[in-house]
């Protein structure tokens, strides 16, 4: 196999930005997130990501403020370290190693230099078994510290989320299965609470999340069967009190507490954020249809922002628990793609489904969801075993003006339920409007479909395992009211056998369908050309080749093969022995992409079907099976000469692996563009900073300073040249104390002893050595006469050179003033 | 925060005819207005002067109505029989009928005896027309002859002997004042010349003719007999165009509509079927109460008239525009949609702040009903709109399936007092075999039955429907069973018809 050191796998995007918890900063103003190996930080008025906090080897576990400093945050992860950020300029402070993988964080404001961290019981990795202890951070300067100095607190607690500090950090509470667990920092001694299982009447007593009343000694528990309970009097082991608040129908997912006590919130899988008033527990606001089940809640140091974290990859901020003010969602990953992953031809986005009932539109070029298309236009009901509609089939015409979805149900001890949908571009709102609904096209699954490349006709072909499919067209009733709309045009079979794949020629003069062993080759009037077969196997995936591959038809079977079939001849040109898990054409060439599963790892043969050897292979690509792929066309073309990276000139190859991850294949010189343009983009100010930002952002700064350029003077003495001398000269060149101090008490006299006509020249001055663009040369001029001074020595003359300077300055200054007012005279 | 979702209400593709012109033309006639005539009513015939007066021919009167009376302007009783085939002159001052006792009757149209009358036939004259210069009168008669009358003189000019059966329809050429188009129960048409002795031309019709019509520009003959209508290219010789076979049974009368666009037939079947003239496809259908025997468009299709057999006279009337208008009007005047638009055309000025008002979505009863939770709520309030539940089962439905996909249909159908359960055994009985509704109500009826199967037999109300309910079952069982048989044969008819053709397959030919 040949080194190919320059194309490489790389992950892109798509993280889970709902894994744990958000932070809030106490400015409210930015939103921190785990997010793959990484820290996000997001506007919280823009949902822009404004940096991108990069250090950790492995996944990332949680992000605590410090409580000693409001402009950092430790973040921990599976690779066993603690890190302090600077979140605002997204700098690394510092990293203490633990040693062992961290699961979850803790932090008091009460313990100093202490964090409480969730490890695996130290003696055995590979246990369930997790304990919390606290972590003495070392107090040293260096960038890496190992912190060695552990000391358990609770084992057997819970990995993720379950423990919580009580009322100025004197205890913390962690739960676990059917059991609170509270500890006591002062007595050193922990208390435990026990509930019965309580199996019967559909109760489930477990508790799942933990909160503890800021204020007051109180705990907050959420359990299984949807109770939240309050505990109190919990510092006796026997004369504890509870007290139970039910609302929610399915588990409690998380609760919190508001800064002061006087709320509680909580979430679940109803998607309805519930505000309790701690006093008046009959009393609650809700929110609903939120979007997936909440699984984590955040409340802002002030109170006044909640953010609430979705199972559907999404954050939602919400303004004192009335108003959803901001969304950031990232892309969904349910259980697995159900439908191909297919680009669509105006935005270039990725599209596949994601929240349930919807279709996503996801840029791969800004690593950002573009919207979510509602296809099954169903309310939602949140509720665990309901059979839902799925999105399971889109495709898209060649110039994206149709859209063609397929929903199913599957419902127990009763039929499917399969709705065919066509949606038409709307130039007018920019999105995908409902032309025609086609209720039960088949009477059993889709299977594939794949619309006409032509540009004659519009239409479309379903496959379906009920043994036919069908060519639906757009009809054109302009004779009757209403406008076009889709039907059937054919139904065709070959002798009842099921059909499992379909593929349309790149002109759209043929039609092959892959009827289990059999490929059928049809004609656009329906006519059945040929057929081709190579036993045994069933068809898998058929493809036909493009441009000057044109006449060749490829197709793999389940019988570890690759055919490729000769359309002029009608015979087999080659066939390999090879497991071809997927097949993928480019659009944009004739090259194809084969993946093969080996040995439970997947292998990338990149080949055009007319030359024997493949273009680039690579073995080992990741481990299991590649799920999807997809050619995606690049917004730029690359020009690689190297005859192995040419392949992704024009398009680039998506795909998920079995863990789905999107990963895809990069080349050296478009990563360092990539981080050109980034770097091109990376700005100073961090408050709402977007695209069109930078565009506007700096126009209207132009503008203040034309229209107020008063505003700007007066602060201007500040950088005068005589504090720069001062602070920029090396100190062993500067002249003596005495001698600078007059010069520095003069520099700074400036703007108020002399008048307003004095201070203009200044800012001349300054202005026009800026436009020279060269403040250094300025400095460089001055320590070039301090030098001569030194040179001239000390002892000889102190008060005169200083004197002469000030002159020369004053003569200088005269100058530049008497020629700018002139000019600006000439100019009037 | 999403707004909640709607129930979806699936349109359903209406059947029956499609909206084309035609049907919105055609139906753009008021309620006809219906006279009882004292028997059936054999012929209509429109006055091509102003008021458009027709007379209508039954039993032993022509009754001569204005265009909106329903009471006959006129009457002509001096008929000793039946009368037949009651004609204006074009001019609109004479009429001719024929009657049963052979004789042939002219009449000035404002007086009441008649001027003359032509003696002659031996047997009844179904048939008479005035020809193009109105001085003649063509008859027709059940003795086989067909004669030309002169009305100065009164006599006989001609009389042609041809046909071997009863001539029970005539028409005379608006063109030429010689030429004119008998059609007889001998299954012929001729077409006579009244300057040849002999007919210039004979078309086989094949069924006794009922009816013959000229277009107006007389180079197409329409004959009708039996169940045909038959198209004949005059100019070609008599070539046969077109052979329409639309209705089920005799068709008795053919017309034209005022621009010659469209042709009318109608038959014993009771249905009037209006043709396209060049495709000669049926654009539209008007269903009568008894088998029609007579048809007559006013000019301009101001009306329609039509006779039947057990003597009602039916008149449609042409809705007039001011009506259109009036009811259009009437809209415009509902206040609701008034405060609807209230605003809404208003042009912000340019310095105007705007403050949008947050949209309100209005929710179906049943959906905010939904919205809650409230399953059981939901398919009451339904239910409870009995109009609705009738006119628009879909929405019930809709409401049953929505619940159906929460997984809470069984509860929101448990707990039914008497009423209740049979308001929606009735709903079912109505809709359960509507094959867009089955496979949701299906399972809901399923559901019904597990439910209250303990309590059958304590309310009689409740049984008597759920027989009804199992009859309907049953009867709709055994019509897929006959369907299903058909089918099977229809296949292996399709299977024998269709031609074997090899599929090109090189495997083979290895």
């Amino acid at each position: 196999m040949v080194a190919h050191g320059e194309i490489h796998v790389v992950h892109r995007g798509g993280n889970k930005i709902n894994f744990r918890e958000t932070v809030i900063t106490n400015d409210s103003r930015f939103l921190l997130c785990a997010s793959g190996e990484s820290v996000k930080v997001y506007s919280s008025s823009s949902e822009e990501c404004v940096h991108d906090l990069q250090g950790h080897t492995d996944l990332v576990s949680g992000i605590v403020r410090n409580p000693s400093n409001h402009l950092q945050v430790y973040s921990c992860s599976a690779d066993g370290t603690v890190r302090l950020w600077d979140f605002t300029d997204g700098i690394l402070i510092k990293t203490f190693i633990i040693g062992y993988p961290i699961y979850s964080i803790y932090i008091s404001e009460n313990h100093g230099g202490v964090v409480f961290v969730v490890v695996p019981m130290a003696n055995d990795k590979s246990s369930e078994l997790f304990q919390l202890v606290a972590v003495h951070l070392p107090l040293s300067g260096d960038q890496e510290v190992e912190a060695r100095e552990l000391s358990a607190v609770l084992c057997d607690v819970s990995p993720s989320g379950a423990a919580s500090f009580g009322r100025k950090g004197e205890y913390i509470a962690a739960v676990k299965g059917l059991q609170l667990e509270v500890f006591f920092f002062k007595k050193q001694k922990s208390h435990r609470f026990f509930l019965k299982s309580g199996n019967k009447k559909g109760a489930k007593n477990a508790f799942t999340c933990v909160s503890c009343h800021p204020k007051e000694d109180c705990i907050a528990t959420g359990h299984e069967d949807g109770k939240i309970r309050l505990w109190r009097n919990f510092n006796q082991k026997k004369e504890y009190t509870y007290s139970t608040l039910h609302w929610h129908h399915g588990a409690v997912n998380t609760l919190q507490f508001t800064p002061e006590g006087t709320n509680l919130l909580s979430g679940g899988i109803e998607s309805v954020l519930v505000q309790w008033h701690y006093t008046q527990e009959n009393q609650k606001d809700f929110l609903p249809r939120l979007g997936g089940a909440i699984t984590h809640i955040a409340v802002s140091p002030d109170g006044s922002l909640f953010c609430t974290s979705h199972s559907d990859n999404k954050i939602t901020i919400i303004q004192s628990c009335v108003k959803v003010s901001a969304i950031i969602q990232g892309l969904v990953k349910g259980e697995g793609v159900r439908t191909d992953l297919t680009i669509d031809p105006r935005s270039k986005a990725l599209v596949l489904n994601g929240k349930p009932g919807h279709l996503q539109f996801y840029s791969l070029h800004r690593d950002k969801l573009l919207y979510n298309l509602d296809i099954v236009q169903q309310e939602y009901i949140h509720e665990e075993g309901l059979d839902q509609f799925e999105v399971v089939k889109a495709a898209f015409d060649t110039r994206g003006n149709w859209l063609a979805t397929v929903e199913e149900r599957t419902q127990k001890g009763s039929e499917l339920e399969i709705n065919l949908k066509l949606w038409a571009y709307d130039e007018q709102t920019q999105s995908f409007m409902l032309n025609t609904t086609v209720t039960a096209p088949h009477e059993d699954q889709i299977t594939a479909m794949c619309f006409s490349p032509s540009p004659e006709t519009t239409m479309l072909v379903t496959i379906s395992f009920d043994g036919h499919f069908k060519a639906w067209l757009l009809a054109d009733h302009s004779d009757t009211k209403e406008g076009a709309c889709w039907s059937c045009d054919f139904v065709g079979g070959y002798h009842h056998l099921k059909p499992g794949c379909c593929c349309f020629s790149a002109d759209g003069s043929l039609l092959a369908v892959g009827f289990q062993e059999v490929v059928t080759v049809w004609s656009p009037s329906w006519e059945l050309l040929t057929t081709l077969s190579q036993p045994p196997g069933a068809i898998r995936d058929l493809c036909f080749g493009r441009l000057s591959c044109s006449k060749y038809l490829l197709g793999t079977s389940t019988k570890n093969q690759l055919c490729c079939w000769n359309l002029l001849t009608c015979s087999l040109e080659w066939s390999t022995p090879v497991d071809v898990s997927l097949l993928q054409a480019d659009p944009l060439s004739e090259n194809m992409a084969a993946f093969c599963s080996q040995s439970g790892c997947s292998d990338l043969f990149v080949f055009k079907p007319g030359e024997p050897r493949p273009l680039y292979s690579q073995k080992a690509l990741c481990t299991g099976k590649v799920q999807r792929a997809v050619f995606a066309p690049r917004d730029q073309m690359l020009e690689s000469c190297e005859e192995h990276a040419q392949w992704l000139n024009r398009s680039q190859l998506y795909f998920f692996t079995q863990h789905m991850d999107l990963m895809t294949f990069s080349t050296k010189t478009e990563e360092d563009r990539l981080l050109a343009s980034s770097k091109r983009l990376m700005v100073d100010d961090s408050v709402a900073v977007t695209p069109f930002y930078l565009l506007l952002g700096k126009h209207r700064q132009q503008q203040e300073a034309l229209t107020n350029p008063m505003a700007e003077r007066i602060q201007l003495p500040q950088g005068s040249i005589a504090i720069k001398e001062l602070l920029y000269t090396p100190a062993h060149v500067l002249p003596s104390a005495s001698f600078l101090c007059s010069m520095f008490v003069r520099s700074l006299l400036i703007s108020s002893s002399s008048a307003s006509e004095e201070k203009e020249p200044v800012e001349e001055e300054m202005e026009s050595e800026e436009e020279d663009s060269e403040g250094e040369a300025e400095l460089r001029d001055a320590r070039q006469d301090l030098g001569g001074s030194a040179a001239w020595g000390p002892g000889e003359e102190l008060g005169a050179p200083a004197l002469t300077k000030a002159q020369e300055r004053e003569l200088r200054r005269v100058k530049h003033f008497d020629h700018s007012w002139l000019s600006s005279v000439l100019e009037c | 925060m999403a707004s909640f979702k709607s129930t979806k209400i699936p349109i359903y593709p209406k059947l029956g005819e499609k909206v084309t012109p035609d049907t919105l033309y055609w139906k753009n006639y008021k309620a006809p207005v219906q006279i009882k005539e004292f028997g059936a009513v054999t012929s209509i015939d429109f006055s091509s002067l102003a008021p458009h007066n027709y007379a209508v021919t039954a039993s032993t009167r022509i009754h001569i109505y204005g265009p909106f009376s329903t009471e006959p302007v006129k009457t002509f009783t001096r008929f000793k029989d039946t009368a037949y085939s009651g004609k204006f002159r074009s001019d609109g001052q004479l009429l001719v009928a024929g009657c049963e006792d052979s004789m042939v009757r002219l009449f000035d149209v404002s007086g009441k005896v008649a001027l003359r009358v032509f003696k002659g036939h031996t047997k009844g004259v179904h048939v008479t027309d005035f020809t193009s210069d109105c001085y003649h009168i063509l008859t027709g008669s059940d003795d086989y002859t067909c004669r030309l009358w002169d009305i100065p003189n009164s006599t006989e000019l001609t009389s042609y002997k041809e046909h071997t059966d009863y001539i029970r329809c005539g028409i005379t050429s608006k063109l030429n004042r010689d030429i004119f188009i008998t059609g007889s129960y001998d299954h012929t048409l001729r077409v006579f010349d009244a300057r040849v002795e002999k007919s210039v031309m004979t078309m086989d019709h094949s069924q006794p003719v009922e009816s013959v019509l000229l277009y107006p520009s007389e180079g197409l003959l329409v004959s009708a007999g039996g169940r045909y209508v038959k198209v004949w290219d005059l100019l070609k010789g008599g070539q046969p165009l077109v052979s329409l076979k639309n209705h089920h049974k005799t068709v008795t009368c053919l017309s034209l509509s005022s621009n010659g666009q469209r042709l009318l037939s109608a038959s014993l079947d009771r249905h009037v079927k209006i043709y396209n003239t060049t495709n000669y496809k049926v654009v539209h259908n008007f269903d009568y109460a008894a088998s029609i025997l007579s048809l007559a468009l006013a000019p301009d299709d101001e009306s329609i008239v039509v006779g039947m057999t057990n003597g009602v006279l039916s008149i449609k009337h042409r809705k007039s525009p001011e009506e259109k208008r009036e009811m259009a009007g009437k809209q415009r005047m509902q206040p609701v949609y008034r405060i609807f638009v209230k605003g809404r055309n208003y042009v912000p000025k340019k310095d105007d702040f705007l403050v949008s008002k947050p949209v309100k979505s209005h929710l179906a009863k049943y959906d905010k009903q939904l919205k809650k939770f409230n399953i059981s709520k939901a398919l009451d309030t339904q239910l409870r709109q009995i109009s609705c539940t009738i006119l628009i089962p879909e929405i019930t439905v809709a409401v049953m399936k929505e619940l159906d996909r929460r997984g809470t249909l069984k509860n929101a159908l448990a707990g039914r007092d008497e009423q209740n359960l049979s308001q929606l055994l009735n709903f079912l009985i109505g809709n359960v075999v509507d094959p867009r509704f089955t496979p949701v109500l299906v399972t809901a009826t399923e559901m019904i039955l597990d439910i209250y199967q303990a309590v059958v037999g304590q309310s009689s109300v409740v049984d008597r429907q759920l027989v009804r309910l199992q009859e309907l079952v049953e009867r709709e069982v055994d019509y897929q069973q006959d369907l299903l048989e058909v089918l099977g044969m229809l296949d292996t008819l399709f299977a024998a018809s269709l031609p074997r053709k090899e599929v090109p397959c090189p495997g083979s030919s290895r």
